[in-house]
């Protein structure tokens, strides 16, 4: 065993380039200006936003500054992401982020799935909102095939995304309180989160990668008594977003590390295909609910959440605020619920119930087929849209006929809005630089797909 | 069916047939100046920048007059004020794909023209940073084309290897 060299023996492993190379930050005698321009966030050739690289910092001598890795294992980057940061002193001169630690290659992998297994792929991408991204995929199929979905089965597709949404954005509280320092907060969102996930394993079965929303439909009707679970749900949920206002809101440390720090303005988010919460603080009223409705948006009640400054005060008050909106969307989905069927009866989507199997050969065929081969989609390209927790997510899907998606691409929003970190770290300091994090909300599993 | 903005570069093809989903296909030489055209026009934001390899595909249905190539390079574009999306899609080439890259125009496409060209190898010209941003700096090769293996875990116990 004498010939093992322990890394101690052989320093070069310690400070010698990791295999990310021309992805890191280097030092600002070996980068461009352009280069060093994006660095600083200054990515926007805008009329009166226009940032000249030249302006900034760009004498700052070499020793002067340090370039140092944030992440990926550091438990503020919620996940593997791993932003380089130049440093001076304590404030943040450059910030480069890096990313594809999470990379399992779902797209690649979406392809050699059908359509119905495509579904348990999809929901795993962004693991906060599995029923919003399954959504978006079955939206894009049921688009291309053409398919009637049934009245019910999109009020359940709406009941579910908004329990998702709120159960999301309680994540999101409860990181963000423990990233600002309110470790209570951290208990009591994910405490408020449970509800939920119970109520998604009654219906569904699993409580976060649920495979519930399928082409065609959902997978299974609501559970008996589910009118009282929500009704519970809801009731308890509001009450304590009042709890977390007097908790938070008014709380003097979260103010002042909130407010007017990491302000962006619309033209900003615009240009940098910001959605979301992002683009909703700097007061764009942008909410695909509300300006593309699909499912039965347009027949529900609710405020899209503005904010005015664009800071990191004002997207915590939309998170905060659309859990109430959610809450209110959920109370006339109960009320509104429809009777008949949770799925399409068209047997080339749908698998005939279990007892069909017995007594029909062709239900047997069909069951087969669809579980063998799946069923086929026409040939064509479709995009759509919907909002989730962070922004639009979108799947673009090329079908050739086949049972398979030729190509899958999905539209992640945490991977755009990530683009705005440069722009929202300069000049805040380290501690700054992890509530910007927060509040720009990624989800690492969305991002590198 | 939405009208091409009035700045657009003439004779690009539109194709009618799907009325929900507007696609746009320019030359590669026209695709810089009718994004800037639609930009003008209102749509304020690029929401996605993806490519396609069709190389088992190649028969697809696209209006006639436009030269297939293996790469397509499918920009989204949207329009808040006018609540419209519309699509464009550019054929980029079969041995070396190319197209300009739309930084100038919507610097939101730094990352998605970062991920095509991970992915599918398709060049970027005028991209400020083109490196590879979802793979590590070293890997060979482009995993979403199709002609790059999925890969398998040989399963242990079997003779045969698994499908996939």
């Amino acid at each position: 065993m004498s010939d093992v060299t322990r890394t101690a023996d052989r320093p070069e492993r310690l400070t010698g380039e990791t295999s990310e190379g021309a992805q890191e930050l280097t030092r600002r005698i070996d980068t461009a200006s352009d280069q060093l321009g994006r660095e600083v966030g200054s990515v926007l050739r805008l009329d009166g936003v226009t940032l000249d690289p030249r302006e900034v910092d760009y004498e700052r001598d070499d020793d002067e500054t340090m370039i140092i890795n944030m992440g990926p294992a550091h438990p503020s980057t919620h996940g593997v992401l791993r932003l380089m940061l130049e440093l001076d002193g304590e404030f943040v001169l450059r910030t480069k982020v890096v990313i594809g630690y999470l990379h399992t290659g779902m797209e690649k992998t979406g392809e050699t799935l059908s359509y119905v297994q495509g579904a348990t792929n999809v929901t795993r991408m962004d693991y906060l909102s599995p029923v919003i991204n399954e959504l978006s995929y079955s939206l894009t199929i049921e688009k291309l095939l053409g398919v009637q979905i049934p009245e019910r089965a999109t009020w359940i597709r709406m009941l579910m995304s908004e329990l998702n949404r709120v159960s999301s954005h309680l994540v999101w509280m409860a990181t963000n309180g423990m990233d600002l320092g309110s470790t209570s907060m951290m208990i009591y969102g994910l405490r408020e989160r449970e509800l939920i996930l119970a109520f998604f394993e009654k219906t569904a079965g699993l409580r976060l990668n649920l495979n519930y929303v399928r082409p065609g439909g959902v997978a299974a009707d609501l559970p008996d008594g589910w009118e009282d679970d929500i009704e519970v749900i809801c009731n308890t949920i509001e009450e304590r977003t009042y709890e977390y206002d007097q908790l938070l809101t008014g709380q003097p440390i979260l103010r002042n590390r909130l407010i007017g720090v990491g302000a962006i303005t619309a033209e900003e988010a615009l240009a940098l295909s910001l959605t979301g919460p992002l683009l909703r603080s700097t007061g764009v009223p942008w909410d695909l609910r509300r300006s593309m409705p699909y499912l039965a948006y347009d027949q529900v009640d609710f405020d899209v959440i503005v904010g005015t400054y664009g800071d990191n005060f004002d997207r915590y008050a939309i998170r905060l605020n659309e859990i109430r909106e959610s809450i209110r969307i959920v109370r006339q989905c109960v009320e509104k619920m429809p009777a008949g069927d949770y799925r399409s009866q068209d047997p080339k989507v749908t698998p005939p119930p279990r007892a069909r199997i017995g007594e029909s050969m062709e239900a047997l065929i069909h069951h087969f087929k669809l579980f063998t081969e799946g069923f086929h989609v026409p040939a064509g390209e479709v995009y759509s849209a919907v909002e989730s927790p962070r922004g639009e997510i979108g799947c673009y899907m090329v079908s050739d006929g086949g049972p398979k998606p030729y190509r899958i691409h999905v539209r992640a929003p945490s991977f755009t809005n990530l683009q705005a970190m440069p722009l929202l770290m300069r000049g805040a300091s380290v501690s700054d630089a992890i509530t910007m994090i927060s509040t720009v909300d990624p989800v690492l599993g969305e991002v590198d797909r | 069916m939405i009208p091409l903005p009035p700045l657009a570069p003439p004779a690009v093809l539109v194709d009618e047939a799907l009325a929900c989903d507007v696609a746009c296909f320019p030359t590669p030489e026209q695709y810089l100046d009718l994004v800037a055209a639609f930009k003008d026009d209102g749509f304020e934001m690029c929401v996605d920048v993806c490519g396609v390899d069709y190389l088992e595909h190649a028969e697809r249905a696209l209006p006639e007059g436009v030269a297939p190539t293996r790469f397509e390079v499918v920009v989204n574009l949207l329009s808040l004020s006018k609540k419209q999306r519309v699509r464009v899609r550019v054929q980029a080439g079969t041995e070396s794909p190319r197209v300009e890259s739309l930084f100038h125009i919507y610097p939101g496409t730094e990352a998605p023209e970062r991920e095509t060209f991970d992915m599918f190898g398709i060049l970027f010209d005028g991209h400020p940073d083109l490196t590879r941003i979802l793979m590590p700096e070293d890997w060979e090769g482009h995993p979403l084309r199709k002609d790059y293996g999925v890969g398998h875990v040989p399963i242990q116990f079997k003779e045969a290897p698994g499908p996939r």
